[in-house]
């Protein structure tokens, strides 16, 4: 088995890259910070014996992915399972005031993750088999007063997902959509006061079983699914007055 | 992180005594780390592992850094042992993923949730002492971050002091970011199945203190000795308890040699559930239990009485974890001790024929009525390390006692005298309450070590509670 991490120097995609590296998979990591990148595939390679490489990976850079993913399954097979886990999730004053800092949210979390699935998707499609996993968000699941830059782009990438899906479910590939609630990472640590945060771990055995089980679209913690449920219910007319 | 995010939290050690409030981050990279460092404020700071230490050795009021995301296994060579991690890399995480395959840390302590970095800046032991010494003299290539921001490189060969002063140096020198760590081979390589070693514990009720130090001297054929100690026993019965004694037993079968890559790879595929080290969900959580009105003089009298008598000679084979993690067994134990938290006391007395100072500091602590459930007793090896490394040959003792406030306190101060008197010292790792003049007393090379500090940390950037407490720092 082989798998394909992109945006590979997050909390959550080092979980996966290495729930699968214990599984046996090989797998290729995709970063912006190569040297960090480096240092991963050689833990992965050390606690798992797999093979494990590591390139340079920029969401923005469009004319790059085809050639990354097919390198990629040069050197460590044709992959059978691709990770789209990077994100960028701003800082909603600097997006409102100055758009350049916007641009880039909704670039990355939108438009990157949309190319890199393209270009994942146009192998997976000719190989007819294989699994692409969006990694999106549940803030994606409503516009809200704060970040909405971030919600948006996310909202945008589920419903590629979702396209996508039905698009390659004719080519025998399939498509999953992770959203996660409040996992332990920078962009919950110190922000959450005493809500409980999910583990990377968790979330990394989540997307694993629900490849396994070819789930469409996941939660995790699970109970997100019911809350993000109610917060759609709210009308407009008072969701607009809420400050969260 | 584009900045470092800093979130105030209340901290406590294992004893859960003291608590101080800090702002903490959690780099996530080693670029991370350097970033809070440059992003600290002009505020003092001190990186924390898995806050095992009992006391405020991993304390600050003050920017505190939080190193367990920092776990990435860099570079490992079958041939040697040799292991280069991260700080933040526990010694759980190394037994799970190097048991399976033969090889188990060099040193561990009574518990696997410890970082490398904290076993350094500890200096930790562990029940093998007499023959493989501490956690630093299986140590090479400590890559260090100055409060400066520069990143030295440091080990018995180059800039010696700097690394003699960071073995035990409780974190004070700098911030560690990655080391080599040197594992046992603990049985050749096999493939007979995920049982690949286990101990061979042989136990020896001994009945006083002359007796354990007879059956410890005798056991030279053991690379693994523990005793456990009845605090309550007083006169002529003190230091009576169980002598635990062990060693590797192979498994059986035919071995082959894993180091070549396909054999190495079919070993770390072996199901690591069935790793007799991988972390096991404990049926008993301590944060919902505090037996703290139960922890008194009778109990406790009770209690060690009947583990004393119930118990006999016996002799069997445990896993790993069963002979080095018993207490890990049960996640949170500290919290039986209530809100008040635990203290414990470990000291270390010189060797000599009459256990004189022993016989004191047990007889005074039996006298005194405090409680003292759990007392561990181990006989160091030769191998010293000088600094602020707590190990030197003699007999070190440790005491477990609730938080009884100034009675327990004042009961310490003595033992302090004491232990100060006989050419002892306390475990700096345990402490939370120990005066700067007695610790001057038993830490003869602290001028040295602090002028060693103040060479690499000129603005004393580096600090903590507990060197704060001891003159160590400012």
């Amino acid at each position: 088995m082989s798998v394909l991490v992109l945006g590979a120097t997050s909390p959550i995609a080092r979980a996966i890259a290495r729930e699968y590296a214990r599984r046996g998979a090989d797998v290729a990591l995709g970063a912006r910070d190569v040297a960090e990148a480096v240092r991963l595939a050689g833990d992965l390679r050390v606690r798992f014996g797999v093979r494990a490489a590591a390139y340079r990976f920029d969401a923005l850079d469009y004319g790059s992915h085809r050639q990354l993913v097919r390198q990629a399954g040069e050197e460590i097979g044709s992959v059978d399972v691709a990770v789209v886990a990077f994100g960028e999730l701003g800082d909603r004053e600097r997006s409102i005031e100055d758009f350049e800092s916007a641009r880039i949210v909704l670039e990355t979390n939108y438009l990157g993750a949309a190319s890199v699935c393209e270009a994942v998707a146009r192998v997976m499609a000719a190989a007819g088999r294989g699994t692409i996993v969006g990694i999106g968000s549940v803030a994606g699941d409503r516009g809200r007063f704060s970040n909405y830059f971030y919600g948006s782009a996310k909202g945008g990438f589920a419903l590629y997902l979702q396209g996508l899906r039905a698009r390659m479910y004719h080519h025998g590939v399939h498509v999953v959509t992770v959203k996660p609630g409040f996992i332990d990472t920078p962009m919950t640590w110190g922000r959450m006061g005493r809500l409980p945060v999910a583990s990377p771990e968790s979330l990394a055995r989540a997307v694993a079983k629900a490849v396994d089980r070819r789930r469409d679209v996941v939660y995790h913690p699970w109970f997100w699914r019911g809350i993000m449920a109610v917060v759609r219910l709210v009308p407009e007319s008072r969701w607009k007055r809420l400050k969260i | 992180m584009a900045v470092a995010r800093w979130s105030q939290r209340e901290i406590a050690g294992w004893g859960r005594y003291p608590k101080v409030r800090a702002l903490v981050a959690r780099p996530e990279t080693r670029a991370d780390v350097i970033e809070a460092i440059v992003d600290r404020q002009d505020e003092p700071i001190l990186a924390q592992g898995l806050r095992r230490s009992y006391g405020d050795a991993a304390l600050l009021t003050g920017r505190v850094i939080d190193m367990t995301r920092l776990d990435r296994m860099l570079d490992f060579d079958p041939a040697t042992g040799w292991l280069r991690c991260e700080a933040g890399v526990s010694i759980a995480d190394i037994a799970a993923t190097f048991l399976p395959r033969g090889y188990f840390p060099p040193v561990v302590p009574g518990t696997k949730f410890v970082t490398v970095a904290g076993a350094l800046a500890s200096d930790i032991h562990g029940k093998n002492h007499h023959v493989a010494g501490s956690w630093s003299n299986h140590v090479r290539d400590v890559e260090l971050l100055l409060p400066s921001g520069d990143i030295v490189c440091c080990d018995r060969g180059i800039n010696a002091e700097l690394f003699r002063a960071t073995a035990g140096g409780q974190g004070l020198t700098g911030i560690v970011l990655a080391m080599d760590v040197q594992l046992e081979r603990v049985v050749a390589g096999t493939e007979v199945g995920p049982r690949l070693a286990a101990i061979e514990m042989e136990t020896v009720r001994v009945a006083n203190m002359d007796e354990f130090v007879r059956v410890s001297g005798a056991s030279g054929g053991y690379s693994y000795s523990v005793g456990w100690i009845d605090g309550a026993a007083r006169g002529s019965s003190v230091g009576r308890g169980f002598f635990m004694r062990g060693r590797v037993t192979g498994a059986a079968g035919p071995a082959r040699v894993i180091g070549t890559a396909g054999s190495e790879r079919t070993a770390a595929s072996l199901d690591r559930r069935q790793s007799d080290v991988t972390p096991r969900r404990s049926l008993v959580d301590g944060r919902y239990l505090s037996f703290n009105w139960l922890l008194n003089r009778v109990s406790m009298r009770t209690f060690n009485a009947v583990l004393y008598l119930r118990n006999g000679n016996s002799r069997r084979t445990v896993t790993f974890d069963r002979y080095f993690f018993p207490l890990d067994a049960v996640k949170n134990w500290n919290r039986f001790y209530g809100p008040r938290g635990l203290l414990q006391y470990q000291f270390v007395v010189p060797p000599d024929p009459q256990n004189r100072a022993l016989h004191s500091a047990l007889d005074a602590v039996a006298a005194s009525g405090i409680p003292s459930f759990l007392g561990v007793i181990k006989e160091f090896g030769p191998q010293a390390n000088g600094g602020l490394s707590f190990p030197v040959p003699g007999t070190t003792v440790a005491l477990d006692f609730p938080n009884t406030g100034a009675r327990l306190l004042g009961l310490l101060e003595r033992l302090d005298d004491l232990v100060a008197s006989a050419g002892g010292r306390v475990y700096l790792a345990k402490d939370a309450r120990l005066g700067a003049d007695a610790f001057r007393r038993m830490y003869p090379d602290w001028r040295q070590w602090k002028e060693t500090r103040d060479r690499y940390d000129p603005g004393g950037v580096m600090q903590s509670e507990l060197g704060r407490r001891l003159g160590l720092v400012g």
